[in-house]
């Protein structure tokens, strides 16, 4: 799907503070992707190992596929790493960096948001070290419940944790929670893909948006 | 016939001796002549084997008389030596078949060529790292995932940066007279561009006359530069080293003339040397002490 196929309010998801949120519509029904299938039915000869570069850019390939196979934009998918046993960093930087930065830049494909279950010890290394190298965020389930890793000011911290804490905040309960630059943060995490904005100005956070389609 | 004498001990702490007699340059037969050797670790036996590559590059296969003690020919044929050394040199080594019955090596000498020579790599390791590096090492369960991790982007490095085929081997030791205390050794190594013609292109400008080998190592290993102009890149070493330096491990990395070294406390080896004798490629050396207390 090109942005030419996307409904015509999604174009200025993503741009600068400051401009209306960009989704007017609810989001797709998340879909699960198993990172450890992909990478053992496709790439790593049934070894659901995720090491090196080219394995990396082959399971974002495929994920890219399976992301424009959605009937509606925006989507959130739940990019799961259960199966997967090892994550290097040339291809955390692919499958999770990557993706993350292409679909945060105003040329994306779609409108898509991302999830990433089941990052245990063994992953959680290798993602947050990618994700600082970019200055990027991701929502993480690190096993004890959705966490913001990677790159944030404080702010963004608290505002997201509130977000994830009460799943949906008003426009009118943004500004009484965090004042007049409550909406820019949370448009701002909208636009890093970490929470979702309405039209109306409405936040949701990602795991509710998954738990709640 | 030049005959190159390989010394009795070789390891990474005396590579040197055998890089002084192999200078790339040099042309005609070559012998190595191992019969006095006793003790090799990976990095001696990923070096007799680039060694023998080089002096190939005569037009003639070198020669290597094996070592006369059968348990130290018998440890190579374990770590595979004979079966990658076939097709190097000329006679005196007899291609065994691989077993694949349960082995105490580490890592046996394993080529690295493509990626999916990585994901072999990976692979072997973490069916055969969990006992060693938590019964002998005394590591936490969770180090052989960043173990395979390590091997991972070291055996990248390879393929990404020399673009040319190399090898990797590991071993666990018990240095109780040099040490007191087990180790794992692994060494990698290539014959590609080394790292200051991977480096030269994007990088040799903004330091002048400084450029050399030594420069180009401390560019990539303290600096984190990379050929590649993409944010993600660069890391791989980067990653290694601070994993190596948790463990309180020793990384080295030789290329060209120059060797450049995270060294742990327990290591007299300096930082970096330069002057050293130029060899084409780049060898890597990492070893992890056990943990003590």
């Amino acid at each position: 799907m090109s942005r030419a196929d996307e409904p015509s309010d999604s174009n200025e998801a993503g741009e600068s503070n400051g401009r209306a949120c960009a989704m007017s519509k609810g989001p797709a029904p998340p879909l699960t992707i198993d990172v450890g299938a992909i990478a053992s039915d496709a790439v790593a000869q049934a070894r659901p190992d995720l090491v090196t570069r080219p394995t990396g850019r082959a399971v974002r390939a495929a994920i890219e596929v399976r992301i424009s196979r959605i009937a509606r934009s925006p989507s959130v998918s739940l990019l799961d790493f259960t199966r997967v046993r090892i994550l290097d960093f040339s291809c955390a930087d692919e499958v999770v960096a990557k993706l993350l930065v292409r679909y945060m830049r105003r040329d994306r494909p779609r409108e898509a948001f991302f999830l990433f279950r089941a990052v245990g010890d063994i992953h959680r290394h290798a993602v947050e070290e990618v994700l600082g190298r970019h200055g990027l965020a991701a929502v993480c389930d690190l096993g004890g419940g959705y966490e913001l890793l990677g790159s944030a000011t404080e702010e963004e911290r608290t505002a997201w944790r509130t977000l994830e804490h009460r799943g949906r905040i008003s426009l009118s309960e943004l500004a009484a929670e965090f004042g007049e630059q409550g909406v820019p943060v949370i448009r701002g995490l909208a636009d890093r893909r970490v929470a979702w904005c309405g039209r109306r100005g409405d936040a949701r956070a990602l795991s509710e948006i998954a738990r709640n389609p | 016939m030049r005959v190159i004498e390989v010394p009795a001990s070789l390891d990474y702490r005396n590579v040197e001796v055998l890089y002084r007699q192999c200078g790339a340059d040099d042309a005609g037969p070559v012998l190595f002549d191992a019969r006095r050797l006793s003790w090799i670790d990976p990095n001696g036996m990923l070096l007799l084997l680039a060694a023998g590559k080089v002096a190939a590059r005569s037009g003639t296969l070198p020669r290597i008389s094996l070592p006369a003690q059968q348990e130290v020919t018998e440890y190579l044929d374990r770590m595979g030596f004979h079966h990658a050394a076939a097709g190097i040199f000329k006679s005196g080594v007899r291609r065994r078949r691989r077993s694949h019955s349960v082995s105490d090596v580490l890592l046996e000498i394993t080529p690295v060529t493509t990626n999916s020579d990585v994901h072999d790599v990976v692979d072997r390791v973490q069916s055969r790292a969990g006992a060693i590096l938590s019964n002998t090492l005394h590591y936490p369960p969770s180090a052989v995932v960043r173990f395979s991790v390590i091997l991972s982007e070291v055996c990248q490095n390879v393929i990404e940066h020399a673009e040319a085929p190399g090898w990797v081997a590991a071993q666990a030791y018990n240095w109780r007279k040099r040490l007191g205390r087990h180790v794992a050794v692994i060494a990698v190594s290539d014959l590609g561009c080394g790292f200051r013609a991977s480096l030269e292109a994007e990088h040799a400008a903004r330091f002048g006359d400084r450029w050399g080998d030594a420069t180009a190592l401390e560019a990539a290993f303290l600096l984190g530069l990379t050929r590649f102009a993409d944010t993600g890149r660069g890391q791989g070493i980067q990653q290694i080293r601070k994993q190596v330096g948790r463990w309180h491990g020793i990384l080295s990395i030789r290329s060209g003339t120059a060797r450049i070294a995270d060294t742990p406390d327990w290591s007299s080896r300096p930082p970096l040397e330069e002057g050293l004798t130029r060899f084409p490629g780049s060898q890597i050396n990492i070893i992890l002490p056990e943990r003590i207390g």
